[in-house]
């Protein structure tokens, strides 16, 4: 069954759609990540236009991350203090990250920098995060302790001023990195259509050591914000948010990301980072291979402008 | 009511034709009539077809030509600017490095035809006619030696490629049927990605390679009902629609937490 996306301005299978979404959503509540790294991707492989997709994706980020947050929320497992500081610099990102995006749908050169973005992006918190699940699953074998925190080892950004004290994430840090990472990754979310969970969970944890109990949570609170500012502008400045797509792909995500929660309980810290970092490593590779291997067909068509 | 610059179009042709003497005075004229002026776009749109028909005049019954009548049919989409892309390999790289942007080019383009192309007329007719999917698809303001250059083009020969894949472009030598030996009928599609717009239909007659008369229409691609609300809102109210679409995505979210709520 197909039905015509008003804005996309082509039909889309409703099923297959709403396919991606569940498996999507499925991954994102089992790993409590908003998704927008795998689908924004697969939205533009179907033949979504980069644009379309991208802004379309932050509703259904909004919408996946809203559910998340509020599970979160019941559990008390949200540092609200420490999510409005990051909320903050990520409403600043997305604002410089939809003004990037203008300008490079304007110059024409928003796809390559989407999909140049990707390798990049993907590659390297992939691979890094594939380095370090493996070497603590390698040294949990050895029956070596893993590397707790240490009291008193602080690293160096964190003692910058502007200090503030996050009771519920037991942290004494200076809100100056945290508004940066909030800012990067806020930046990012806006131009490559994500939420941004997998970069800030682990940045949270391994740069600032803020508890796992919370972690999550804080992002998803974070996330939920940032969205919805992201949807509001990408609607506002450049019209590409596609109601119907998002609302199928809403659905979609989230009976899946209630079936991937259930998933997620019952799968052990370690190997839970092992299999994201195996999620994420497996995008990048899809773009890299698209980069380095020797296209059958060297030319592509960007989209056509017709007058109106 | 939408004013119809194909019937100008047409116009302005036909006097162009006659100043330069490019008819010879034949003895025919073509009739033609479109199935629908209006392709309407709603939420179950996944493409269309229309159907031109045309009747060959001929105003002298004497008059018997040696070689059959043929007819093609050109409906080209609202022209764009488009932009090609060629991957170039930097090291172990792939990289769209060399593209160029094509200002004038039709979104769609159906070259619709009785025979093949090459048995109605000459390269050199077909191209002054601008029958053919190249000749169609080229600007209007460009000459015979600039199409020369074109097809050598490997830009210009992508994006016809990529357009054909991608079921915009369609070149088609049976499409053209003829009913009777005066009166044809000829099946334009509209793809389920073709943008709104005006489309024009030109439907050239030819007969021992000279061409004997050639008409023109037009119809139009626009969205209706529930997708057309939805574009409008989205363009003139964009601020407006992007809370909406927030507030939704929102309460979906909510929904969905009150719906599977396990505590």
């Amino acid at each position: 069954m197909q039905i015509y996306l008003p804005i996309a301005e082509l039909p889309v299978s409703i099923f297959l759609v709403l396919g991606l979404g569940a498996a999507v959503g499925f991954i994102s509540g089992m790993f409590g990540v908003g998704g927008g790294f795998l689908m924004t991707p697969l939205l533009i492989f179907i033949g979504i236009p980069a644009a379309v997709a991208v802004a379309t994706e932050s509703a259904q980020i909004a919408a996946s991350s809203m559910t998340g947050a509020l599970a979160y929320w019941r559990r008390r497992a949200l540092d609200f203090k420490l999510g409005t500081v990051l909320l903050v610099g990520g409403i600043i990102g997305t604002v410089l990250g939809v003004w990037f995006f203008n300008a490079m749908q304007r110059i024409g050169q928003l796809e390559l920098v989407i999909v140049l973005s990707y390798v990049s992006l993907l590659g390297t918190v992939g691979a890094l995060m594939l380095v370090e699940s493996l070497g603590t699953l390698w040294s949990a074998r050895r029956g070596r302790p893993p590397r707790l925190r240490q009291a008193g080892a602080h690293p160096w950004y964190t003692g910058l001023p502007l200090r503030m004290r996050f009771h519920r994430s037991r942290l004494y840090v200076s809100v100056i990195p945290l508004m940066v990472l909030a800012i990067a990754i806020g930046f990012a979310g806006a131009v490559l259509g994500i939420g941004g969970g997998f970069l800030m969970v682990p940045a949270l944890i391994y740069l600032f050591r803020v508890p796992t109990a919370v972690v999550v949570g804080t992002s998803l609170f974070q996330i939920l914000f940032t969205m919805v500012a992201a949807t509001v502008l990408h609607a506002g400045t450049n019209q590409s948010v596609d109601l119907i797509l998002a609302l199928l792909l809403v659905v979609g995500g989230v009976f899946g990301a209630q079936f991937g929660a259930r998933a997620g309980q019952n799968i052990k810290g370690e190997h839970f980072r092992l299999l994201l970092a195996l999620i994420v490593l497996a995008v990048g590779v899809r773009f890299a291979a698209e980069l380095m291997l020797q296209p059958q067909e060297p030319f592509s068509l960007g989209a056509t402008e017709t007058r109106r | 009511m939408r004013s119809r610059p194909g019937w100008t179009g047409a116009a302005c042709a036909a006097a162009l034709l006659a100043m330069i003497g490019v008819r010879p005075a034949a003895a025919e004229a073509l009739v033609v009539s479109i199935s629908t002026h209006r392709v309407q776009i709603n939420s179950t749109y996944t493409g269309s077809e229309l159907v031109v028909f045309g009747a060959i005049d001929s105003d002298r019954r004497s008059v018997t030509r040696a070689d059959p009548y043929a007819v093609v049919v050109t409906a080209r989409g609202p022209r764009g600017s488009v932009v090609v892309r060629e991957k170039v390999p930097i090291g172990p790289i792939w990289a769209n490095l060399s593209q160029r942007k094509f200002v004038d080019v039709p979104a769609t383009l159906a070259v619709l035809a009785s025979r093949p192309l090459e048995e109605i007329a000459t390269q050199q007719l077909r191209r002054r006619l601008r029958l053919g999917l190249l000749p169609a698809a080229a600007p209007p303001g460009i000459g015979a030696i600039g199409l020369d250059v074109l097809s050598e083009d490997s830009f210009t020969n992508a994006l016809i490629r990529l357009k054909r894949e991608a079921g915009l472009y369609v070149e088609d030598p049976r499409a053209v049927t003829f009913l009777t030996p005066t009166i044809f009928r000829a099946p334009v599609p509209v793809p389920g990605t073709a943008p709104v717009g005006t489309y024009d239909v030109e439907v050239s007659l030819l007969s021992g390679g000279v061409e004997l008369a050639r008409e023109m229409t037009s119809f139009e691609v626009g969205k209706v009902g529930f997708e057309q609300d939805i574009y409008s809102l989205a363009h003139r109210r964009a601020w407006l629609y992007g809370s909406l679409t927030a507030a939704m995505a929102l309460m979906f979210g909510w929904f969905a937490s009150l719906i599977f709520r396990r505590d």
